[in-house]
């Protein structure tokens, strides 16, 4: 009857498949009025002056604003400044004032009776701008001579932050047999959840309380925000409400001057406001990802142990920051760079930088999958200097099963240690899945007929289930990383468990029910997972570092045990049993009782009306000074975070002609610890691998010399479409980790960490022959039929 | 412009401005907010609905265009309080995620399985090319179609 590990059909869908779903845009409330925002065209100038006499004409218009309407309400904040800087953060307002740093920053606003009237008389400002000019390139951004974006950041430079040992690894790179040294470019990323952004607010001047309803990732998160740093109000005069989410890939986590221009425009004007993104205003006004320019050396001894590995890197910041843009490139990056293996010596040095190009901050994977593209491309590249195969190179430098708690050289997790792991296990059953020998000898025969066959090994680690709050504390975030829960019987023996997580996609609603179900001996019918309403559930972080299993899920089991011990209390009150002579069992139906130890005739069912739920709630005769109802809320701060691994290999073949890249086949085999339901694991690696094999071929943010998006609509930015992958071939080992009480480690990001660089192998792989050794994504046929011609002497084919 | 278009089986008679796009319409004149706008360019296709039979983007269609059409939306999918087949198979072969995409996918799918009911994988991912989903890969969404189509279609 356990339903915990099996394929349980979500609860959430059937309001999702049938249209009755509420997402932000489908809200109305009455007396609404609707805002429309003029964004700078450019990506660098100074706003001279704006007249809205033009616009405030307009029929229907209720009122224009601008920049100097908003004086009175802070900036927003950057509560995570990673490397130390505090005195250079740059970060939006409610509506730019002086001037603007990239293209799509909002200068003025515009409120009407409906949204085609306001967005008429935004085309109606006149805006004087003095035009700058602009830098897109991190590297380049920091060079003399390059525009400077703001005078608090001499050479645009916002911050620079190191991990490992310098020294020993310049001595292990000098000692080494050989040293690979390579450029990899890490391309900006546009998230692009299906739902763009909004904001719905409602003041009411009665009580100066603010209702926002608005696409967050991280409701009570944007309450913090909005209260103590933002408006300087009280926490009871916001409710925050996510209502349907339609997708967020972190990018739905942050803070945002449209969220700050709406509630301060609702209180302003007096009415309920709503703000809806376009899909155009989401490509310049949402945070991208990514965007990092690597060198990187690598040294090796001949029998392919890496001894050394050197990153130096400029990340791109955007021209203005973003909520926790700092800490993406540096503690979710740097401390990750051992990944699966035990390189002894490792240093990185990163420059975040300012640059005339939209915000930068966490996209699915965050600065993981950075790491993960740097190591596991450095070691094909290890293995394609030495000559060696690329899987001999990975088992060589594997961090041993017998290793755990592995903790990575020159205190790179500062303090932290990799809690479980078998790569070895997860190696050998990928390699089984794919048929790696045979593969091989195909390849071989292939390329004799002159066609490109490759297959990319990508043995990944993560960092998920993020994360103790001192640790994290020392690493610059501002906050904590605890989540809350909190778990309630009512008197019908119904459970309702409210969480601070935040559900936007991940089927939360059915997986927390799963193990509160198994847990009390309830029915999934009776348990009601409920959540992204600050008013009515305990604060939590949000939804984000695939932690809402491994952070969240535990802060529920634990308010669960406090339920049963009190169940157990209440029942032996009732039996005149002592406390622990009873128990709390799930029987063979699946019916959670309490009962006297030997005595199946002393029981009693929990979960039902006139059960132990109704002892409880009614409180008729409770022992001693016990408080009535089964009601118990539990914080739960990790003690470590956790590390899922596995492999993934791509098979690919390369036209020979035009350079075009079919994936062939494409193997994931996942360890993210113990699995609640499998069919929602397998969904998420799915949709992870699907984004991260995009980054490897197809996706890319492009800015021109001046600062324009030139990739800023969906028929410009390359998502893919279904014809363009495969289906997908998964297994899963698993190996529980220890640091929580579910052994659970996280899967909401593996897919996009694990597969970019297992594409961009398999890509070098198949010309391998020709001698080429690194192309730089997205591996677009242009660009891989330049390597192969610049390989061939001008063409082989 | 006046104009007089059966949703959902219901015919509704309503006075539109001549630029209102349908899926405005459908949206913010009869509440029909089961259809989503995902882009501003055509080409997610979450607002993909039936029109006289056909799978159409209603965001590339005006209102006035359906007048005197039959339009059918997600909304009007199940019949008589049972889900139709694609949305069972949907919810079944866990073929969405955080759902936005969805009632475009579904009305797109069983579009084309009227037009092709066998389709071979590679057919159905070339029907799906008109539609984007961020979540799935479109794995689970593809078996989703293929599981209609192999039970005997709609």
């Amino acid at each position: 009857m356990a339903v915990v590990g099996k394929a349980v059909k979500r609860k959430e869908d059937p309001r999702l498949i049938t249209g009755e779903a509420r997402y932000l845009e489908d809200i109305s409330l009455p007396g609404m009025a609707h805002i429309a925002i003029l964004r700078s065209p450019h990506a660098h100038a100074n706003i001279v002056s704006i007249n809205t006499d033009r616009a405030a004409a307009v029929p229907g218009v209720v009122g224009v604003f601008t920049g100097q309407d908003f004086m009175d309400v802070n900036p927003l904040p950057c509560p995570w400044p990673a490397g130390g800087v505090d005195n250079n953060l740059n970060t939006p307002r409610a509506l730019e004032v002086e001037k603007v740093t990239h293209v799509g920053a909002g200068v003025a606003a515009v409120v009407a009776e409906d949204r085609a009237i306001a967005q008429d008389a935004v085309e109606l400002i006149d805006v004087e701008w003095e035009v700058l000019p602009a830098i897109t390139d991190a590297e380049e951004a920091t060079f003399e001579g390059a525009p400077q974006l703001h005078e608090n950041a001499p050479n645009n430079i916002c911050m620079e932050w190191d991990c490992g040992d310098q020294d020993g690894t310049d001595a292990a790179l000098s000692s080494a047999d050989v040293v690979v040294s390579q450029r990899l470019r890490n391309q900006r990323l546009i998230p692009t959840p299906m739902e763009t952004r909004g904001c719905i607010a409602q003041h009411q001047p009665a009580t100066g309380e603010y209702t926002i309803w608005m696409t967050s990732q991280a409701p009570h998160v944007h309450r913090l925000l909005f209260t103590a740093f933002i408006f300087g109000v009280p926490e009871n005069k916001v409710r925050v409400i996510s209502p349907q989410i339609g997708g967020g890939f972190g990018a739905k986590i942050f803070m945002y001057p449209e969220y700050v221009l709406t509630t301060a425009l609702s209180q302003k004007v007096g009415r309920p406001v709503k703000w809806v993104e376009t899909r155009s205003e989401n490509y310049v006004a949402t945070t991208h990802g990514r965007d990092h320019v690597t060198d990187i050396e690598v040294g090796a001894n001949r029998d392919g142990t890496i001894t050394g590995l050197k990153v130096k890197t400029f990340a791109n910041l955007g021209g203005i920051l973003s909520t926790v843009a700092p800490g993406i490139p540096t503690t979710l990056y740097g401390r990750m760079l051992s990944g699966a293996y035990t390189f002894p010596n490792i240093y990185c040095h990163v420059t975040g930088v300012y640059t005339n190009t939209g915000m930068v901050d966490a996209y699915r994977g965050a600065g993981r999958p950075e790491a993960t593209y740097v190591v596991e491309r450095a070691v094909d590249l290890v293995a394609n200097e030495l000559g060696m195969d690329p899987v001999e190179v990975r088992r060589k430098n594997f961090v041993p099963a017998d290793a755990f708690p592995y903790e990575p050289q020159d205190n790179l997790l500062n303090g932290l240690s990799y809690d479980s792991g078998n790569y070895e296990q997860a190696l050998d059953l990928a390699l089984e899945m794919t048929g790696y020998e045979d593969f091989r000898a195909e390849q071989a025969a292939a390329r004799a007929e002159g066609r490109y066959l490759g297959i990319g090994l990508s043995t990944y680690i993560e960092i998920c289930g993020i994360a103790p709050s001192a640790w994290m504390f020392g690493e610059g975030w501002g906050a904590a990383l605890w989540e809350s829960a909190n778990v309630r019987m009512h008197i019908t023996g119904d459970v309702v468990v409210t969480t601070g997580s935040q559900s936007h996609g991940q089927g939360h609603e059915t997986s927390v029910a799963q193990l509160v179900s198994d847990e009390l001996g309830i029915p999934m019918e009776q348990v009601h997972v409920q959540h992204s309403d600050t008013l009515g559930t305990p604060f939590g972080y949000g939804t984000y570092g695939s932690r809402s299993t491994a952070v969240g899920a535990v802060a529920v089991w634990r308010s669960v045990q406090r339920i049963k011990d009190k169940a157990r209390a209440i029942a032996a009150h009732e039996f005149e049993a002592d406390v622990e002579d009873v128990e709390y069992v799930v029987d063979d139906e699946g019916v959670g009782k309490v009962q006297v130890k030997g005595s199946p005739d002393q029981s009693k069912v929990v979960g039902e009306f006139m059960g132990i739920a109704t002892s409880a709630a009614g409180g008729w005769s409770l022992p001693g000074d016990m408080e009535p109802f089964l009601d118990e809320t539990s914080y739960y701060d990790p003690p470590d975070c956790t590390y899922p691994f596995g492999t993934h290999i791509c098979i690919v073949e390369v036209d020979a002609e035009t350079g075009n890249v079919d994936i062939k086949r494409y193997i994931a085999v996942d360890d993210v610890g113990k699995v609640i339901n499998p069919m929602i694991v397998d969904g998420q690696v799915h949709g992870g691998i699907a984004q991260g094999v995009a980054q490897a071929l197809w996706e890319g943010a492009q800015y021109d010399e001046n600062g324009q998006l030139v990739s800023g609509t969906l028929m410009d930015y390359a998502i893919p479409r279904a014809d363009l992958l495969p289906s997908f071939e998964l297994d899963r080992t698993e190996t529980p980790t220890p640091n929580n009480p579910l052994g659970v480690k996280g899967a909401g990001e593996t897919g996009t960490i694990a597969a970019t660089p297992a594409v961009v192998n398999a890509v070098v792989d198949a010309l391998a022959h020709l001698n080429v050794r690194h192309i730089d994504m997205p591996l677009s046929p242009s660009r891989v039929w330049e390597a192969i011609q610049s390989h061939s002497n001008g063409g082989n084919s | 412009m006046k104009i007089s278009v059966n949703v959902n089986g219901c015919t509704r008679e309503s006075d539109v401005e001549a630029r209102t796009l349908l899926v405005n319409y459908l949206r913010d004149d009869l509440g029909l907010t089961g259809t989503k706008i995902g882009c501003d360019t055509s080409q997610c296709g979450a607002c993909t609905v039936h029109m006289d039979g056909k799978s159409l983007k209603a965001c590339t269609s005006l209102a006035v265009q359906a007048d005197g059409c039959e339009v059918t939306t997600i909304e009007g999918l199940a019949q008589n309080g049972d889900l139709h087949p694609m949305q069972q198979s949907f919810w079944d072969n866990h073929g969405l995620q955080c759902g936005f995409c969805t009632p475009g996918m579904i009305m797109a799918t069983t579009a084309l399985l009227a037009d092709n009911p066998n389709p071979s994988e590679d057919e159905i991912r070339h029907g799906l090319e008109g539609n984007l989903c961020r979540c799935t890969g479109y794995h689970n969404i593809v078996k989703a179609v293929a599981a209609v189509a192999q039970a005997g279609g709609d």
